[in-house]
């Protein structure tokens, strides 16, 4: 045994629980999955069906912790995981899986198959047997300090475009704000149009907020890539910043997985419950919405849809606020079949996105999305991810779809009357 | 051995040993799965009416949207053979009287024809989920020589069973005894296969419910 699977079995056997446990004894080979997987779904290959992905994880369950098992190891009845075993489960537990939790939300005897593939990356990656694109993304962050190589001073270029082109001042590092604002490289790079409204949103609202000079990159590739002890570091960036800063409530940014492991897995990553709260903006702009610190003028016309992020509607329970702000401001908001709770995945989530050799079995998924959004036609799709943004845009150009997508608090953004002319407006 | 001393030996030796590993077997299940623990969860928790461990385990016995349509057959074929199965075990009166000398303990049962009636509707369900596994590509993948056993050793009690109080091909006394050897073997395998998500499946829903519901997540 190579000392690399080695180390893999090892943080394996450290993974598995008694849910785990539970959920293996419990599965009937029912398939209900596969039906629930967009990878099977739209391939129909019945590799893809989750739990199947799980098969290396649930023979070492069964060697190491339960009596047959272990009897069945002595007497050499047991088929050992090996390092190429895993290798070619590597395209099952990354490429095809993006975390969505669909599997999860209908397996018949409760079993949470999206916790357990979550799980059985650790020890893929400790076994090295994460896929090159994220193991990129993970070098990135860890050498640079962020997936896609962003450092401060493009942050602080952009802070700068902001403040020139809205008139509003950026805070840096201003201790004692109400709100830490972070961001994802995607959108430092790709969507600067974000932070822009952040700043119209807070300025309306009256709140203190600030940005991190130290912590503002809120994605986790150690999360998706399944290695704890860097997804702690990365935490552990934020929580160092924002108890530096003494701020209230941390704000994660239009991104599932950020959100995810800020607000599920971070206080369990750092072995310690926050001194802040977390809060994704949606949750942020549905709480100001309701306190009526939120308010727009005029309508969009044309016809809207939402395509619910995974992580934040069905993993993250975040599904009525994106609904009220849509009513807002759009005057022909359309739900897409399956939106809300069971919406599916955009196909690029939990760092599928970044794996290059996956790109043509994600383009297959997509074939989900795109019956979903022939069901309805909108003229334009609005989502509160940046990863599912460039995933769709990515899908809905290459099926020859003229529908632009957009971010919603940014959307939100522009219904605000312009406060630096017309204050108090 | 005659069909007298067959009758005898189930009843009485073989009976014992299959109740005994089952019963150990059960526990020893149970203590090995759940005494991994979990870790607490230090993540603020949100809290959802709905979303809750107890919830989950009733609630997961429904489909969700759109999967009925996706596998009738497992839904529908699923609930006619597990409730078909309760009705057979728990409700024809034999069994109550048998559970009554054994336990003290009794409940009113069901006419004979009808359980008779459920008994052939519940084999004719598990008939047509068996070959739903051997028709359904992603069923048919996922099988394993467990699959095939466990189905046998569930459909054998109840033909069986049936077949004795139908007075078919084997005199009574023979068939009986074979109704109650294949129980045994049931008995004897139940922990140690897929048939024991009788037991997890309530933990395991629980859990999921459970870990969901710390995140407000209604599952």
């Amino acid at each position: 045994m190579s000392a690399s699977l080695e180390k893999g079995i090892r943080v394996l056997k450290e993974v598995i629980d008694a849910p785990m446990a539970s959920y293996f004894s419990s599965c009937v080979h029912c398939g209900l999955c596969a039906e629930a997987c967009l990878f099977y779904t739209e391939t129909g290959d019945p590799k893809y069906t989750p739990i199947h992905k799980l098969e290396p994880l649930r023979r070492l369950y069964e060697q190491e912790y339960t009596l047959l098992g272990r009897l069945g190891k002595l007497v050499g009845l047991s088929k050992p995981v090996t390092d190429d075993e895993l290798e070619e489960w590597k395209e099952l537990v990354y490429n095809s899986c993006t975390l969505c939790g669909r599997c999860s939300a209908v397996c018949p005897v409760g079993n949470d198959i999206v916790y357990m593939v979550r799980k059985f990356r650790e020890g893929m990656s400790a076994s090295g047997h994460a896929p090159e694109g994220i193991i990129g993304a993970v070098n990135r962050t860890v050498t640079i300090g962020s997936p896609m190589g962003v450092k401060l001073p493009a942050v602080k270029a952009q802070m700068k475009h902001v403040e020139e082109d809205y008139g509003l001042p950026i805070p840096l590092d201003a201790e004692g704000a109400e709100y830490m604002v972070m961001l994802s490289s995607m959108e430092i790079i790709n969507f600067p149009e974000y932070l822009a409204a952040i700043a119209k949103i807070m300025h309306q609202a009256g709140k203190t907020w600030t940005l991190c000079s130290t912590a503002f990159e809120a994605t986790n590739a150690g999360m998706q890539i399944g290695n704890s002890d860097l997804a702690k570091l990365l935490v552990m960036r934020i929580v160092d910043g924002a108890e530096k800063l003494k701020v209230k409530t941390v704000i994660s940014p239009e991104c599932g997985h950020a959100y995810s492991a800020l607000r599920w897995e971070g206080a369990n990553l750092i072995g310690r419950p926050f001194t802040f709260k977390v809060q994704h903006i949606i949750e942020v702009l549905g709480e100001f919405q309701e306190k009526g610190l939120l308010k727009t003028e005029g309508f969009e016309t044309d016809k809207l849809t939402f395509h619910d992020p995974c992580q934040l509607a069905r993993r993250g329970g975040v599904i009525n606020q994106q609904r009220n702000l849509m009513n807002m401001i759009a005057k022909d908001f359309v739900e897409m079949p399956d939106a809300g709770y069971m919406n599916w995945c955009c196909g690029g989530g939990g760092g599928a996105s970044a794996i290059e050799e996956g790109e043509e079995l994600r383009m297959e998924a997509f074939k989900k999305k795109k019956s979903q959004l022939d069901a309805v036609k909108p003229d334009r799709l609005v989502t509160a991810c940046a990863n599912c943004r460039i995933v769709l845009e990515e899908g809905l150009e290459h099926y020859q779809m003229d529908i632009p997508v957009l971010g919603l608090t940014e959307l939100i953004a522009e219904h605000i009357p312009d406060q630096t002319s017309t204050k108090g407006a | 051995m005659n069909d007298m001393q067959f009758l005898t030996w189930v009843r009485g030796t073989g009976l014992d040993i299959a109740v005994s590993i089952f019963v150990l077997g059960v526990l020893w299940r149970l203590f090995e799965i759940y005494s991994l623990g979990r870790k607490p969860d230090l993540a603020a928790p949100r809290s959802t009416p709905g979303a809750s461990g107890w919830n989950t385990v009733f609630r997961r016995s429904v489909p969700p949207p759109g999967m009925m349509k996706r596998s009738p057959v497992s839904y529908i074929g699923g609930y006619i053979f597990h409730i078909g199965l309760a009705i057979v075990v728990f409700l024809f009166a034999p069994h109550i009287l048998l559970v009554e000398n054994l336990t003290g303990l009794s409940w009113p049962g069901l006419p004979s024809q009808f359980v008779d009636l459920a008994a052939v509707v519940t084999m004719a369900a598990m008939v047509v989920v068996l070959f739903d596994r051997i028709n359904k590509p992603v069923k048919r993948y996922l099988s394993t020589f467990g699959d095939w056993f466990t189905w046998t050793l569930t459909f054998l009690p109840v033909l069986t069973g049936w077949m004795a109080v139908q007075h078919l091909v084997l005199p009574y006394t023979t068939m009986l005894a074979l109704h109650i050897l294949t129980v045994e073997l049931l008995l004897i395998f139940l922990p140690f296969t897929k048939l024991f998500h009788a037991f997890t499946v309530f933990g395991s829903r629980w859990y999921i419910g459970k870990i969901n519901g710390h995140k407000g997540v209604v599952v």
